[in-house]
């Protein structure tokens, strides 16, 4: 009798750790979790990055901004354009210089293509994650598009370094509204496949409804910004708190919800690809005509402290910079939006079961390389 | 809050803590032993009501590390910046805000790592990049690595 009481207590307390990751398909790149178990629930997940630290900062000191340019790209690849645009507002703001409303209006129609594209791979990967192998072609099918244009116009596909301090690298492609408005019109009829193909799906819903959820509280405390923040009603979308380029003359909504959960951090992307493609028809049939680059004689900031904050797909990307008035920053820091969503993992997953991590991490759309730059 | 009425807030309670120079927002120096009692307060206070800590890090400069810390509210939208002045380059600590706002405490593993700056408190003080065994903090100016590729 003895023997099968303590047989019992045994049970109760089988704990062991996995280590989900650094290799593993659910993490999108090097991350490695290291996953407390009890059965299949999990206890508690410490996260251990710096897999691809590759110590951009540290490089940025040593290179004029225009160079450091293209180190941004390399931090979330999916917003490169959004990530060349912060340093080089920020330069340009150190300047105390305003580049010509064409540059605003083609910086912020690339800014949603990139946004949409994001969102399309990542609508991709997380049906994917949840074992739904369909989403993927419907989502690289529609990516693509957006790939031919930027390809076009910067002759780069994913790092497009196309965005620099004082203006654009040069002109758009003289196809670029033509294709532009093609991709609007293309997409609007493909994006209610993506909600007939997931979004009312059985299983997609049991999966995903009242799964990881994340108060208000919570979010602001552990800085979550972007949809994942959104999604439990954190007001952070930086278009509207500090709008800058185009943004001012758009009419857009922030699309919010309060539920907080992994079905509603979903919901925010789907519904934040209709207002891209709202901001975009808005902006690429009016694009001004002017200089595509400002004539400055040298590109460096004054001595003094700059800071710029800018919507990328994922969140709030930060760009501190302090100067002492050379070519070269004397310190330039990046709060990228995926080191502060990642640490609230912990606290979300505690208690699910293990299928569900992935369902979650999943939502909270990471890119590793812009957790450890 | 407007940038005067922040200065006058805080100037009031803490006489020796100074306007800084920031143009986009509202800086303020603080000394070393203030910074936790300040960050504190500003959360707290209705008038304030920091909740948000949208960015922390540090810079090695001449006359030492500058901590520097980003606030907001996200009901009133205000934002403010703080600045603290280590001076003991040797041996670099400043109490830890991570029990105010808990973003801090990765940020905090990530000035750790890269500066090597202490934070006195902090609920778990490792290196967050680099590796346990790596010898060094390579955002300080007097690194030195025989490999960097760019001189």
């Amino acid at each position: 009798m003895e023997e099968t009481i303590v047989d019992i207590n045994l049970k109760d307390k089988e704990e062991y750790v996995i280590n989900m990751g650094p290799q593993h398909p659910s993490t999108h790149g090097v991350l490695r979790f290291e996953t407390c178990l009890q059965g299949e629930k999990v206890k508690w997940i410490v996260p251990h990055c710096g897999y691809i630290h590759r110590g951009i900062e540290k490089m940025s000191e040593k290179l004029t901004y225009p160079q450091m340019i293209h180190l941004t790209d390399r931090m979330d690849y999916l917003s490169a354009h959004i990530n060349n645009e912060a340093v080089a507002l920020c330069v340009e703001k150190a300047m105390e210089v305003e580049v010509s409303d064409r540059v605003k209006y083609i910086r912020t129609i690339l800014a949603e293509l990139t946004r949409i594209a994001s969102h399309q791979l990542w609508w991709s990967a997380f049906g994917m994650d949840l074992g739904a192998l369909t989403t993927f072609f419907y989502g690289l099918r529609d990516r693509e598009k957006i790939l031919d244009i930027f390809e076009e116009t910067t002759g780069s596909r994913l790092t497009q370094s196309y965005i620099t301090p004082g203006g654009l690298m040069h002109d758009v492609h003289p196809n670029f509204q033509k294709k532009v408005k093609e991709f609007c019109k293309y997409f609007r009829t493909k994006l209610p496949e993506y909600d007939e193909l997931l979004t009312g799906n059985v299983i997609f819903r049991e999966r995903t409804i009242g799964i990881g959820y994340m108060s208000k509280e919570d979010a602001i405390d552990f800085g979550v910004t972007g949809p994942s923040g959104r999604g439990s009603g954190f007001h952070c979308d930086i278009r509207k708190i500090e709008p800058y380029s185009a943004y001012p003359k758009v009419n857009f909504n922030e699309i919010t919800f309060t539920e907080g959960d992994t079905y509603h951090r979903y919901l925010v992307r789907i519904k934040e690809m209709w207002e891209s493609l709202s901001i975009i028809e808005q902006l690429v049939d009016n694009i001004p005509q002017g200089p595509i680059m400002l004539e400055l004689k040298a590109i460096k900031a004054p001595k003094g402290d700059f800071y710029q904050r800018v919507e990328t797909a994922r969140g709030e990307l930060g760009v501190y910079i302090v100067s002492d008035g050379a070519p070269q920053p004397a310190r330039i820091h990046f709060r990228t939006p995926n080191f502060s969503n990642l640490f609230i993992i912990n606290k979300i997953s505690a208690g699910h079961k293990i299928a569900d991590l992935v369902a979650i991490s999943g939502s909270l759309d990471l890119v590793i390389p812009d957790i450890d730059r | 809050m407007t940038r005067e009425e922040l200065t006058t807030l805080i100037t009031a309670k803490y006489p020796d803590i100074k306007a800084g120079t920031m143009k986009k927002y509202p800086e303020f120096i603080v000394p070393t032993d203030k910074i936790h009692q300040l960050c504190r307060e500003l959360k707290d206070l209705p008038e304030t009501r920091m909740d948000y800590l949208f960015g922390e890090t540090a810079a090695d400069r001449k006359d030492g590390f500058h901590m520097v810390y980003f606030l907001t509210s996200s009901t009133l939208g205000h934002c403010i910046m703080l600045r603290v002045v280590l001076t003991d380059k040797a041996n670099p600590s400043v109490d830890t805000v991570s029990d105010i706002w808990r973003a801090a405490e990765y940020h905090e593993r990530e000035v750790f790592d890269l500066f090597g700056i202490r934070f006195n408190n902090h609920p778990d003080l490792r290196r967050i990049f680099l590796e346990d065994d790596w010898v060094g903090h390579p955002l300080r100016k007097d690194y030195k690595d025989s490999f960097t590729l760019v001189k």
